[in-house]
């Protein structure tokens, strides 16, 4: 790509992104609670809860223009990829990083995909029940991504983040936002202990961002 | 302007109080120990916040009708928000909800723009009363019915229709005073939210005998009375705003600051039963719209309606 055509390239992103941390400001006031980490360059994995296609901007407008420019949300290719207007959205405005769900091809294996985008020296917002939970149960069970992207690079810090109503006010088919108030909580990092299962890792990973959750008990 | 001379004396008076609380606050934070104690910290909030909430609602008040219009519509956006926020809604309300801020929340203020008094009175006690449950019944889903369409109907009861009589005072024609409703809204403001202010430094002064302790913690007989009292008399001194006379303003300040402090109780209740301290975190120090606004939402519909039975 050309130098000119670059630079429009991250006007375009650099405009959407401020664009949408305003309108998620706007609609649902929304506030980080920094709760066992703090804002940081450090390079990191967020990991957070999804029922909505909402959650990722309203995550990264929790996050700093400079932070938010070098931090990629991950979305499956078979949803964002269907269309030429859903990639250009998905891609060219929101700058996520395509992976297929069920994939066959070694180059379109999603660990290593998301492991380059790692090696540039960027952060990754994930969502590891790998769909949106559109069931009562308030999380699903973890997919394994999250695990195998840390055993690989065990020093990106992995931050849970609990996204809270964001399934109320964007739900899964509807398009037109409800404006309620949403907060998302940043927890303390985790990191795989030695020895430790992949399983007993992912549940363990999964506890740790129920846990962030300010009001369990609601029943929503 | 018509009203030159009382609005200049309530500015004047205004940033006189709030330089003063301003002061009183700066020297305190002075002297004290560092780092603050956590109420010296909330109290220079509020008082900064207060800063803003008056110049904001004084500009308001210089765009007159559509000024108020617009503020107080937008406070209704924001409590609204605020109440849905906190009571059980499912994905199935989807459209009821964005009904209540998309048509609800317009229709009633330009039901007050155009001072259709007829329907706004009944708009929403009766039309979205009805329909709202009937949309919920459409779409099928019956869990927790009642308790979602109860919820819906006092969210937009209270952050809506009530707040809405406030700029509904610019409606009423009250013989002799055409003109200068604006001075009413101040009048009511003032003495509301100065009432909550009075009942709070009289409650931490000579507070001993909890009013209802499972509710609040901090809402006291002492308080009650003394905030009451002083309140009213603050309506005898506001008098010349009004239409009344001294002796009237101080009743219809009573009754305004009394229902003021029924709101406060009936929302503590609510944060209490859906287990929250603030309604929400939009005005640092006090908590949320609702919690700023919840004596005015008890306050405008009885004052209205006492200006309107007596004085029209």
């Amino acid at each position: 790509m050309s130098k000119l055509g670059e630079r429009t390239f991250t006007l375009l992103q650099t405009v959407t992104s401020v664009g949408l941390s305003a309108l998620a400001w706007a609609v649902t006031g929304v506030r980080p609670i920094w709760n066992g980490s703090q804002p940081s360059d450090r390079q990191r994995i967020y990991f957070a809860n999804h029922a909505s296609h909402g959650d990722f901007i309203l995550l990264s407008a929790c996050l700093s223009e400079k932070q938010r420019a070098r931090t990629h949300a991950v979305a499956a290719a078979d949803y964002w990829g269907k269309s030429r207007l859903r990639r250009f959205i998905a891609q060219d405005m929101l700058s996520s990083v395509l992976i297929q769900r069920q994939w066959t091809d070694e180059a379109q294996n999603p660990i290593s995909i998301m492991l380059s985008v790692l090696d540039e020296g960027h952060s990754l917002i994930i969502f590891p029940e790998g769909t949106r939970n559109m069931t009562d149960e308030p999380l699903l069970p973890f997919r394994s991504g999250l695990y195998n992207l840390s055993m690989a690079r065990p020093d990106v810090e992995l931050i849970p983040c609990w996204i809270e109503n964001m399934s109320r006010v964007l739900p899964k088919g509807q398009f037109v936002p409800v404006p309620l108030l949403c907060r998302v909580v940043f927890g303390a990092p985790i990191a795989i202990a030695p020895d430790e299962e992949r399983r007993a890792f992912l549940d363990r990973a999964r506890e740790t961002l129920l846990a962030l959750n300010p009001r369990p008990l609601r029943g929503d | 302007m018509p009203m030159m001379h009382e609005t200049l004396i309530l500015v004047v008076g205004l940033a006189a109080v709030l330089t003063t609380a301003s002061l009183v606050a700066g020297i305190l934070s002075w002297r004290a120990p560092k780092p603050l104690s956590s109420t010296l910290v909330n109290l220079n909030q509020r008082i900064n916040a207060w800063w803003v909430m008056v110049v904001a609602i004084t500009v308001a008040f210089f765009f007159g009708r559509s000024g108020m219009t617009i503020l107080f519509a937008l406070i209704s956006f924001a409590a609204l928000r605020e109440f849905v926020t906190l009571t059980h809604s499912r994905r199935s309300d989807h459209w009821v909800l964005l009904g209540m801020f998309g048509i609800i929340i317009p229709f009633q203020y330009w039901l007050v723009w155009t001072a259709w008094y007829g329907l706004f009175t009944i708009f929403i006690p009766v039309y979205c009363f009805l329909l709202m449950p009937a949309i919920t019944a459409l779409h099928g889903d019956t869990e927790r019915f009642l308790e979602r369409v109860s919820a819906q109907q006092w969210a937009v009861m209270i952050s809506v229709y009530c707040v809405s009589h406030v700029p509904a005072l610019l409606t009423l024609e009250v013989p002799g005073f055409e003109g200068r409703n604006l001075l009413l809204i101040a009048f009511l403001i003032i003495t509301v939210q100065g009432s909550d202010v009075l009942q709070y430094i009289f409650g931490k002064l000579f507070g001993r005998h909890l009013m209802s302790p499972k509710v609040s913690p901090s809402k006291t007989w002492e308080g009650l009375v003394g905030g009451l009292a002083t309140s009213s008399l603050l309506g005898a001194l506001l008098s010349f705003l009004t239409p009344f006379s001294p002796l009237q303003a101080a009743g219809v300040a009573f009754i305004a600051c009394l229902m003021g402090f029924l709101g406060g109780l009936v929302a503590s209740a609510i944060k209490r039963d859906q287990g929250v301290k603030d309604w929400g975190h939009l005005i640092e120090g006090h908590g949320g719209m609702m919690d700023r606004a919840d004596s005015l939402v008890f306050a405008a519909p009885v004052f209205f309606h006492t200006v309107r039975y007596i004085w029209t």
